[in-house]
């Protein structure tokens, strides 16, 4: 077989995206740390465009962009599906990992602001999160029906992330109350093992991200 | 079960005309609805209540909605006259190009509706894209798919025909000849491709309806 190489960053939702495909078709690969403060001339040679992880590298060809890479996992290393088959329910599947891909950025805003800018963001995340819950959940246990699939993972990779970033502003947007089926799918997530056994380490992220939060906002203030 | 296919688009809209030339490229037969925006019909909203927009398909009575993804599931539905390569590898980076220009043509569609600073930083980051397009993209070959017209050319089928107008708009020339001679010759192959040929807006009507949004974005606070 081929060899496949994941380079990846540890704080970064996307890298995991591609870890937990990895892991459930359990397809052997080598994992490589990139630091983003230092980005390695192979990062640079292997991303020219994004110059960024996480990268897949299978028999010495590179792949970007964490969906195209989850779509091609998917193609390549049929077992254990991530998509659905029929067309219809794929492009929903589809539809929904874009949705959070697009609304996921909010996040970071949220993050890295302050004041007109920071509200606005709680502002779009509470609507996204709304949207989610009465239209991507439907009575299923995960995004597309009875197993994990492109869709959870993109949704875990905000959804987990959220909740440190919470914790550093001292908010919470995702009420149990508020959202019943969003938190139904939290508590499914986190007890897949291959979720479960790959996230990281909640203090270790919270001082990364309580550390980039100081960090934007000084450079936006400057 | 009757192969009904319809397509709820606007008229100068890139994105539905993406829709437009795949389903034409396959020879898939469709009706189109023209959406009277603003006016928004209760039918698109029941469609796609998430974002309410066009294009949205919808075959066999169930709507897909989303450019890009509507490719794929033409792609699939339809295998005949294949939009996508066949290997697996070479199909992520017709992807990966594809996720490029939606999210950073965003980019060039701000050139028309900004003024000032924040102008200036999208025409530079306009042309770091046309560069990146021009080198890496789409290289050596006629069609950003290869010899023939595939899902990455009518993805950016845009840049043929709306950029020309947002040119006009705003005064200033992005694509110089010389100093993007891949992407002319790409415009110029795109554009003598008979069914793109056939299927698109009158850029006058497209240039009228672009100023008028323009005016309106200028002059909101």
């Amino acid at each position: 077989m081929e060899e496949v190489k994941l380079h990846g960053t540890w704080p970064s939702p996307f890298s995991y995206r591609v870890k937990w495909a990895l892991q459930l078709k359990g397809i052997a690969y080598e994992y490589i740390e990139q630091d983003t403060s230092n980005k390695s001339p192979l990062l640079l040679q292997l991303n020219p465009v994004y110059k960024k992880s996480p990268i897949l590298v299978h028999g010495g060809k590179p792949i970007c962009e964490s969906l195209v890479i989850l779509e091609y996992i998917e193609e390549t290393w049929p077992e254990n599906p991530l998509l659905p088959t029929d067309p219809y329910d794929k492009a929903i599947a589809r539809f929904w990992a874009k949705f959070a891909d697009d609304k996921g950025a909010m996040m970071w805003t949220m993050l890295g602001t302050t004041g007109e800018e920071h509200e606005k963001a709680i502002k779009d995340i509470l609507e996204s999160l709304r949207t989610i819950e009465e239209h991507a959940l439907a009575e299923k246990k995960f995004f597309c029906g009875e197993k994990i699939g492109i869709t959870d993972f993109a949704f875990v990779g905000i959804v987990y992330w959220l909740e440190v970033i919470e914790e550093i502003l001292g908010l919470k947007l995702l009420e149990a109350e508020s959202f019943p089926r969003l938190h139904a799918w939290i508590k499914t997530f986190k007890e897949e093992p291959i979720i479960k056994e790959n996230l990281p380490d909640k203090e270790k992220t919270f001082a990364h991200l309580k550390r980039r939060r100081e960090r934007e906002i000084l450079l936006a203030s400057s | 079960m009757e192969e009904e296919v319809k397509l709820h688009g606007f008229w100068p809209s890139p994105f539905s005309h993406r829709v437009i030339w795949a389903l034409k490229l396959k020879g898939v037969k469709y009706d189109y609805i023209e959406e009277d925006f603003p006016n928004k019909s209760q039918l698109l909203l029941q469609y796609n209540p998430v974002h309410k927009k066009i294009p949205v398909l919808v075959h066999r009575g169930k709507p897909i909605a989303e450019s890009l993804i509507i490719l794929e599931y033409i792609e699939e539905t339809w295998p005949e006259h294949p939009l996508l390569p066949k290997d697996a590898y070479e199909r992520a980076l017709a992807r990966f190009w594809i996720k490029y220009g939606e999210e950073k043509g965003l980019a060039i569609w701000k050139l028309y509706r900004t003024t000032g600073e924040e102008f200036e930083k999208a025409m530079k980051e306009s042309l770091e894209i046309l560069r990146n397009l021009e080198e890496h993209a789409l290289g050596e070959k006629k069609f950003f798919s290869g010899e023939r017209i595939g899902i990455v050319d009518i993805a950016f089928g845009w840049i043929a025909h709306w950029l020309g107008v947002i040119e006009d708009l705003i005064g200033v020339k992005l694509l110089e000849a010389d100093s993007f001679p891949r992407l002319h010759a790409w415009i110029k192959n795109f554009k003598e491709e008979s069914i793109i040929k056939e299927n698109l807006p009158d850029c006058g009507k497209v240039f009228a309806h672009l100023k008028r949004r323009r005016e309106m974005w200028l002059a909101s606070p």
